[in-house]
């Protein structure tokens, strides 16, 4: 195994544009699926249960499918349905926002079921209301615990998101598979591609780390 | 100034509540006591709706709280709660927890907020921990900083549910001697406790129950000294 290093060398700028493209896919992909997860975490938590189903059939599908069948249908038959065309980074964005979503709903129900009872009802033996116990009370103290869960999900995301490349979104693996085709060479590209999410992901969870540690002395 | 009457409530099939008559003057001091799952706890989280009650009616000041159009946000203002695990809300500090009701339901002012906590603080011998978490304080200090917290609302009623119970021993006497002094200043109170050294010092009434009902009710000279009842007797040779 002799590495080319010309054609990395030829390489490194498009790794950086698809890495960047990355990590703008995951970004958009956590935020999204944050603000949806919490309204679907809120909506599955509903005391109805006619209103609290179509919630929890929307969490059982994303969670018990293929992110690649997911990415598929939205790309070749959701977005088309929509707009007309095909739109690789939107697809992309969509999927991981969609999909995010419901392991975040998930997360947020759990983290606020986690608070002791006995916060919400202290709350309400004051005259608080139900949004404003949830919103000083039981939010800010399930938000903490939710961190290392959240954190996770983001690593898991950025790693799914190489599957954007299936459907030609330019981001790492993309070049990753464009540098073997042109080449025919599979150490180099797949090596590097690998390093780099590497980076990407023990940073994020360096930077975790040290947001749960400043977060438990406080 | 609260009267509870043919109050019913059952989980499921379990009728824990059956058929409660009650009335608590202003004023007035009423212990509650009773063996394990005898309904005490869920008695008093029916006086302010808790406990969604199944059958029979709770007036709060005449006002019927069981009554779909009543506003129980603003009865539970006028009944503060303070409960045997003290719930205290750990992410805010001390003055914060006191704080929060006033600002939030009542619109008061942060600085007037913070004026009246820390005169509740004084009154229960903690100013010093006003910018201490909760984590840090004692369980009896914790429990005084509960009392403070419902006191900021200023209501016309208090209940505790065997606010000394979680306790460690040389804890319970601070505790006692807050709500003593307050009914000493004429709070209505309906205290669940175990402590008869209390109920005798500061009980206007004492009501056992048992089997969700109550069993005998008078004042705690003869409950203690002559109950009438063999349940009660039996209760009371074990406890006292
Ligand atoms: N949320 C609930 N769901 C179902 N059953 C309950 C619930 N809360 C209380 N119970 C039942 O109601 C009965 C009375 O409970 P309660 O807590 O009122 O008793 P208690 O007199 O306060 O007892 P303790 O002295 O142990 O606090 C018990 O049998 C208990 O199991
Ligand atoms: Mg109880």
């Amino acid at each position: 195994m002799d590495i080319q290093w010309d054609i990395l060398a030829e390489y490194a700028p498009f790794f950086l544009k698809g890495t960047l493209l990355t990590i703008g896919l995951s970004l958009a992909g956590i935020l999204i699926g944050t603000v949806l997860g919490l309204f679907i975490g809120l909506g599955k938590m509903m005391k109805n249960k006619f209103l609290s189903l179509p919630f929890g059939i929307y969490i059982t599908f994303f969670r018990g499918t293929p992110m690649l069948v997911q990415i598929m249908l939205i790309h070749f038959a959701v977005v088309p349905l929509f707009t007309g065309g095909t739109n690789a980074i939107a697809a992309a964005i969509l999927t991981l926002s969609l999909n995010s979503a419901a392991y975040i709903a998930e997360i947020f129900r759990a983290g606020i079921q986690s608070i002791d009872k006995g916060q919400m009802e202290a709350a309400r033996s004051l005259g608080m209301t139900h949004v404003q116990a949830m919103r000083h009370v039981i939010l800010p103290q399930a938000f903490k615990r939710m961190i290392p869960p959240l954190g996770n999900e983001f690593i898991v995301l950025i790693k799914e998101s190489s599957l954007a490349s299936l459907v030609a979104a330019p981001e790492l693996m993309y070049w990753g598979r464009a540098m073997q085709g042109q080449y025919f060479r599979v150490w180099e590209p797949y090596i590097t591609a690998a390093l780099i999410y590497l980076v990407l992901t023990l940073s994020l969870s360096f930077i975790l780390s040290r947001l749960e540690r400043r977060l438990a002395t406080e | 100034m609260i009267e509870v009457k043919n109050l019913k409530k059952s989980f499921g099939t379990n009728e824990v509540l059956k058929d409660i008559n009650v009335t608590v003057k202003s004023q007035e001091v009423v212990v509650v006591i009773g063996p394990s799952g005898s309904g005490k706890s869920t008695f008093l989280r029916c006086i302010n709706l808790l406990e969604s009650i199944t059958d029979g009616h709770v007036y709060i000041e005449g006002i019927d709280i069981t009554d779909k159009k009543t506003d129980i946000n603003k009865v539970r203002t006028e009944v503060g709660m303070v409960f045997q695990q003290f719930n205290l809300f750990p992410h805010k500090k001390v003055i914060e927890n006191i704080m929060l009701a006033p600002m939030q339901v009542r619109n008061t002012s942060a600085e007037e907020a913070r004026k009246k906590a820390l005169e509740l603080l004084r009154k229960v011998g903690l100013e010093d921990k006003a910018e201490a978490f909760p984590d840090s304080l004692s369980g009896g200090q914790k429990q005084r900083v509960a009392i403070a917290r419902a006191l900021a609302m200023e209501p016309k009623i208090m209940l505790f549910d065997e606010p000394t119970s979680a306790l460690d021993p040389e804890m319970v006497g601070e505790v006692l001697e807050v709500m003593k002094q307050l009914a000493k200043e004429g709070m209505t109170m309906v205290v669940v406790t175990h402590e008869m050294g209390f109920a005798k010092e500061v009980g206007d009434r004492v009501i056992f129950m048992d089997g969700g009902l109550i069993v005998e009710e008078n004042t705690p000279i003869e409950l203690f000294d002559h109950p009438k009842e063999d349940r009660t007797k039996a209760f009371l040779s074990k406890v006292l």
